[in-house]
């Protein structure tokens, strides 16, 4: 579903700005593939601690709420930066944020409950902060879904970008099932809540402003 | 102020080599104690320690994982925080006062503590209310033999510990999110039970600062956070004493926080555990197995009420 950076081979004549946007996407993939190599790494040297399910647990869970947020970043900083190709980074980050929440969502239904079902229904019925967390993953579903510029044609601009707001939504999730979860040290989730209200913030004042 | 000589030292001059000269000379005092001579782990070794009937033959959790994965607040909040912030915690001189409603209330020092029973080793199961569990062989010796030495009046019905508290020693507390210092509580007839450990030490040293050096308390049949770490203060009380965990939120945590897999932390289920070093998680069991041993105290009692 990611197409890769350097599959857009139509073009016979690259410009320099398109090489340097391919390079600059290579990038990008491959730091948002780092967190996961680290885990693959560590997990292999056994560096893991102590606990080592609960560490893979809250890093997938700390990397999808971080990509989601830049990922919300990009609108409002193309147009605070005067710099509309940062747009080109949005989708693959936004899949990257998707690829951790389903990493974090496999380790919390294979390693951590082991495929117990009844434990995870109640689980999701019963703890605000599975349901929360659990929701915000679905509501990444169509998107990571819909991501491409075929279903953005389908769909239509307009209906599209409506669906795609449902980003905040699973954002705020994410933040609260975060929020819910901690003990009392709540610096963490207060600071990501933080973010997310200041990028929608941004969004509302920026709305009318032109992406130049 | 509770230990006023603590103060005496700053904690930026504190280094793990004074420590470890000062634990020398205060150990030639003769407490029957002698010195681990590795300098990886600098904590002093227990000696002859007697075995108990108490203790559990399950595979002990190991001594890497119990040292650096705990909860210990006032060091911080995440689980590797207190190995990391609690290296120069100055523990040396200790004073433990017993007051409140006693004939002899006096004020312990630590070589009296150490010097007061023989310390055996007592092999528990810890179940903390996180949902994870260790298994781990404390030192010390019963609550109940510290206790007598003040002989308790009869006005006292409860326990109140208070752990020892300074924010210069301990700056990662304020962020916690819990007030401090940290008060715990019992019944006096779950302080006076055989189970009820007066801890110093864990393998068969001295307890390293991050487990609750030098002298806590462990309730095997209660979640983790009701055995108090680096106690300064206890006090014979007639009410009940408030506890830390229910003040932040009293909600969750009741006084009484019995190791119970039916009755369910408002967020998270205390069904199962996860056993550190285990991949499948197994049954949490009534009052964390210790229920032949204590479950007449709580005879008649709601549980679910009295969580």
């Amino acid at each position: 579903m990611i197409a890769h950076p350097l599959g857009n081979t139509g073009a016979r004549a690259r410009s320099d700005g398109a090489k340097a946007m391919a390079l600059a996407k290579t990038v990008v993939w491959i730091l948002a593939l780092v967190p996961a190599a680290v885990l693959i790494w560590k997990g292999f040297r056994q560096e893991l601690g102590p606990n080592p399910i609960e560490y893979i647990t809250h890093a997938t869970g700390d990397w999808t709420l971080r990509l989601l947020l830049i990922t919300l970043a990009i609108s409002p900083l193309r147009k605070i930066l005067r710099f509309p190709q940062l747009i080109r980074f949005r989708r693959l980050l936004g899949l990257f944020a998707f690829f951790y929440g389903f990493l974090h969502f496999l380790t919390y239904i294979l390693l951590d409950q082991f495929l117990d079902f009844p434990a995870m229904l109640q689980d999701i019925g019963k703890r605000p902060f599975i349901t929360a967390g659990f929701t915000s993953f679905l509501l990444l579903l169509p998107l990571a879904a819909t991501s491409t510029a075929g279903w953005i044609r389908r769909l239509g601009g307009k209906r599209w970008q409506q669906l795609h707001r449902a980003i905040y939504l699973s954002a705020a999730l994410g933040v609260l099932h975060y929020y819910w979860l901690v003990k009392s040290d709540i610096r963490m989730p207060v600071f990501y809540g933080a973010i997310l209200a200041a990028l929608l913030s941004a969004r509302l004042l920026l709305r009318r402003a032109p992406a130049k | 102020m509770l230990i006023g000589k603590a103060g005496e030292i700053r904690s930026s001059e504190i280094t793990p080599r004074d420590v470890y000269f000062s634990r020398r000379k205060f150990l030639a005092g003769g407490v029957g104690l002698a010195v681990g001579a590795g300098a990886l782990r600098a904590a002093a070794k227990l000696e002859g320690l007697g075995k108990s009937p108490f203790s559990t033959t399950e595979k002990l959790t190991p001594y890497d994982a119990v040292t650096t994965y705990n909860n210990f607040y006032e060091f911080g909040s995440g689980k590797d925080q207190p190995a990391r912030f609690a290296k120069n915690f100055q523990t040396v001189p200790w004073t433990v006062s017993v007051e409140g409603h006693a004939q002899k209330p006096r004020t312990f020092d630590l070589d009296s503590i150490l010097a007061l029973a023989p310390i055996e080793e007592r092999i528990y199961r810890m179940r903390c209310v996180e949902g994870w569990s260790m298994v781990i062989p404390w030192a010390g010796y019963p609550l109940s033999t510290l206790l007598k030495q003040v002989e308790p009046l009869s006005k006292a019905r409860y326990v109140a510990f208070q752990s020892y508290y300074n924010s210069k020693q301990m700056p990662q507390a304020r962020f916690s999110g819990i007030p401090f210092p940290y008060v715990e509580g019992l019944r006096m007839d779950e302080a006076m039970h055989p189970l009820t450990l007066l801890c110093v030490g864990l393998y068969g040293e001295r307890l390293p600062n991050q487990n609750g050096a030098p002298v806590r308390i462990v309730v095997p049949w209660k979640y983790g956070f009701k055995s108090i770490k680096s106690i300064a203060k206890i006090k014979l009380v007639e009410k009940e004493p408030p506890i830390t965990w229910n003040l932040a939120n009293p909600r969750e945590y009741g006084f009484y926080s019995n190791v119970n897999p039916k009755v369910d932390h408002p967020r998270w289920s205390q069904a199962k555990e996860r056993r550190i070093g285990e991949f499948f998680k197994r049954d949490t069991l009534l009052f964390n197995g210790y229920g032949d041993s204590v479950s007449s105290l709580y005879a008649g009692m709601d549980l679910k009420k009295y969580y």
